[in-house]
């Protein structure tokens, strides 16, 4: 089996699974009973009291810092991979390897303990 | 063409078998088990009662096997119930999210090596099924890519609901995942290290052949230290990408974005029957899917212990859905384990999460990946 | 792909935009395995659709652009975008037209017997034995990107 075929079989299952999601859906409109609407029903849900304020209220910066901070060390762990998948074959023959990404982390491990220090990752305050 | 007819006819049958009639039959029948056994542990009854309802055809009694068909009642309960959309929330969104939950939950189990290979006749000669959807030269990354998609419908979710809890469930839920997704990797790394290798299933093969990455005895290789030694690191490489995905999945203690006392249901609030059950059917989806892979990377995956399958036949019928079944008891011992962390540990606060996440988590993963490369170097 | 790419730009909704951006880098993705870079296939999914475009995500929440999806078209600017864009497209043709390599397609690419190709370990040892001093110089840029950020949000916050 050629290594294309697999992404076929991946392909064909992401159909069946839209098709499941789409049938799924599609039934409860055709069979689930409608029933009446009204003004409080219709309203968003606030354990039974009047919704108060904007719907989608400011929320801290910190959530978009933590999203950032996962892009960057995401990319960190992406490096890690080819390396790891090759390490043992390498390292064999020749140290540098190893030196290499220890260098590679530590330079990040410079911008976590920054991050760090700078309090970026507290949450407590 | 007979060669593509047989490919096609067999991937159809696996896609249904394992993503359709396994993994959705596991959901709710974990979905039940999860009730029964926090029954037990609370020391409570649980659903005991539905069966067949047998005294509608006239019969005397009703028949309830310990409450089995439960999951039955339920899954039909949800399609019967009105699908309600309120009017404040942004339409084509709110229906795009459940099925962007479910999609990529039901994906991921493309990748998982639920057995060996099987050798049947076909037209006069021998071929042989190996029983894994796709045999992907890198599995646990696509399981990560495509679980990492799975956002996408909580975002939208909570964005679409135009409302207060779905809005906080959803933002908290994002980045509780994205933060644990970088311990998730992390932890992933030592395993790759030491079988060097992406793909799920040589890497089954392997421990099957060698022993479990987590049990490194086999009778036919015999003792070896340097395999002990390894499991320092990769036993911690296990407890550290459980946790993780622990969290990822959204299961207590990590269950955060949908605490009942201070966000109501999280981001899927505003949902009611089908729509719901499609994000509860897609997180359990995602847990099965989740024991699949740390069964696969740390246990051994379909293999039998102690490097057992040197002695069968390869290939057969018979070994072929033994390692089938010994796949799937792991599986659901997996399983019932992450039901009884969910009644055992109390729930974290946010700050504490996140201090877990990124300090303690981080750090130890880390350490981790270059101690075992330190190893790795040390006995080559 | 291309359709969305349109949808990227048309859609007045920046969710819906965001949003065709994602469906856009999947099928990236899937050109990128077609052409057995199945190692980098992935990683596209991984970190642009599930870390960068969640950020941007979070982000137009965190701005919360109501009225960016009220405004009127701006016809000056529509028209320069599309100057913009034709120059655009008329140099790539021009460069891709003078490509005397362009034209042969590229053979299949040759396993041995035996063997299976694995991307992933091809670029593994090439990283990190020919391109080492590249990896730091990453590394670098990482780290300067981790200090601007947290710099940038602090003094967001100390405002």
């Amino acid at each position: 089996m050629a290594e294309i075929d697999n992404y076929h079989a991946v392909l064909l299952q992401l159909l069946l699974v839209i098709g499941l999601a789409a049938t799924m859906l599609g039934l409860s409109v055709l069979v689930g009973r409608a029933g009446r609407r009204n003004a409080i029903k219709d309203s968003a849900y606030e354990c039974g009291m009047l919704p108060i304020g904007d719907s989608q209220p400011r929320f801290s910066v910190k959530f978009y810092l933590v999203a950032m901070l996962f892009v960057l060390f995401d990319i960190e762990v992406v490096f890690m991979y080819p390396w790891a998948v090759v390490f043992r074959d390498l390292v064999a023959q020749n140290a540098m390897v190893f030196w290499g990404m220890l260098s590679f982390v530590g330079i990040l491990t410079v911008a976590y303990v920054y991050a760090l220090k700078k309090g970026a990752l507290r949450w407590d305050n | 063409m007979d060669w593509l007819s047989f490919t096609l006819i067999t991937t159809l049958i696996k896609i249904v078998g394992l993503c359709f009639v396994a993994i959705l039959g596991l959901v709710s029948y974990t979905v039940y088990a999860e009730r029964r056994v926090s029954a037990i542990i609370q020391d409570r009854v649980g659903p005991n009662r539905v069966g067949l309802p047998l005294t509608l055809l006239g019969f005397k009694k009703d028949v309830s096997f310990l409450g089995l068909f439960q999951p039955l009642a339920d899954g039909i309960k949800f399609i019967l119930k009105e699908d309600f959309t309120p009017a404040h929330v942004k339409k084509f969104y709110f229906w795009l999210a459940p099925a962007l939950c479910l999609v990529p939950a039901l994906l991921t189990c493309a990748v998982l090596p639920f057995g060996s290979s099987i050798t049947i006749p076909w037209n006069g000669s021998e071929r042989t099924i190996p029983l894994v959807i796709a045999n992907l030269n890198v599995g646990p990354l696509f399981v990560f890519a495509i679980a990492s998609l799975g956002v996408y419908g909580i975002v939208l979710a909570g964005w679409s609901s135009n409302s207060k809890y779905p809005f906080f469930g959803s933002v908290r839920s994002t980045s509780q995942m994205i933060s644990y997704e970088i311990s998730l990797g992390l932890s992933l790394v030592p395993v790759l290290l030491v079988m060097g290798e992406l793909n799920l299933v040589t890497i089954s093969q392997q421990q099957s052949e060698h022993g479990w990455n987590l049990l490194p005895y086999s009778l036919r290789d015999g003792f070896d230290l340097n395999r002990w030694l390894l499991l320092i690191p990769l036993g911690l490489a296990f407890v550290t990408f459980v946790i993780a995905m622990f969290a990822e999945t959204n299961r207590l203690p990590f269950d955060l974005p949908e605490c009942e006392t201070e966000l109501v249901g999280g981001y899927h609030t505003e949902y009611s029957s089908m729509k719901f059950a499609l994000f509860f059917m897609g997180e359990y989806a995602a847990m099965i899917v989740g024991s699949g892979i740390t069964v696969t990377l740390f246990l051994g995956g379909w293999s039998l212990p102690l490097g057992l399958d040197n002695y069968l036949p390869k290939g057969t019928v018979w070994v072929g859905l033994l390692h089938t079944a010994v796949f799937f008891s792991k599986l659901i011992a997996f399983l019932i384990f992450f039901i009884w962390v969910r009644w055992t540990l109390p729930r974290f606060r946010y700050d504490q999460l996140m201090r877990l996440g990124w300090i303690w988590m981080f750090e130890i993963c880390l350490a981790n990946v270059l101690l075992t490369a330190g190893i790795l170097w040390y006995i080559s | 792909m291309l359709l969305f790419g349109v949808g990227v730009v048309v859609n007045r909704n920046p969710v819906a935009s965001a949003l065709c951006l994602v469906v856009s880098f999947v099928g990236l993705a899937s050109l990128f395995i077609s052409l057995d870079a199945h190692f980098l296939g992935i990683i596209q999914i991984l970190v642009y659709t599930g870390a960068v475009m969640v950020l941007f995500l979070f982000i137009i929440m965190l701005l919360d652009l109501k009225e960016e999806a009220r405004r009127a078209l701006n016809a000056w600017a529509v028209a320069g975008g599309a100057v913009v864009a034709l120059c655009l497209v008329g140099t790539l043709l021009h460069v891709l037209g003078t490509f005397p390599k362009g034209e042969a397609t590229l053979p299949p690419l040759v396993v041995p017997e035996g063997q299976t190709y694995e991307d992933t370990k091809a670029l593994g040892t090439l990283l990190f034995t020919e391109y080492v001093f590249h990896v730091q110089v990453i590394g670098l840029l990482l780290l300067g990107a981790t200090v601007g950020v947290v710099a940038l949000s602090k003094k967001e916050a100390s405002k």
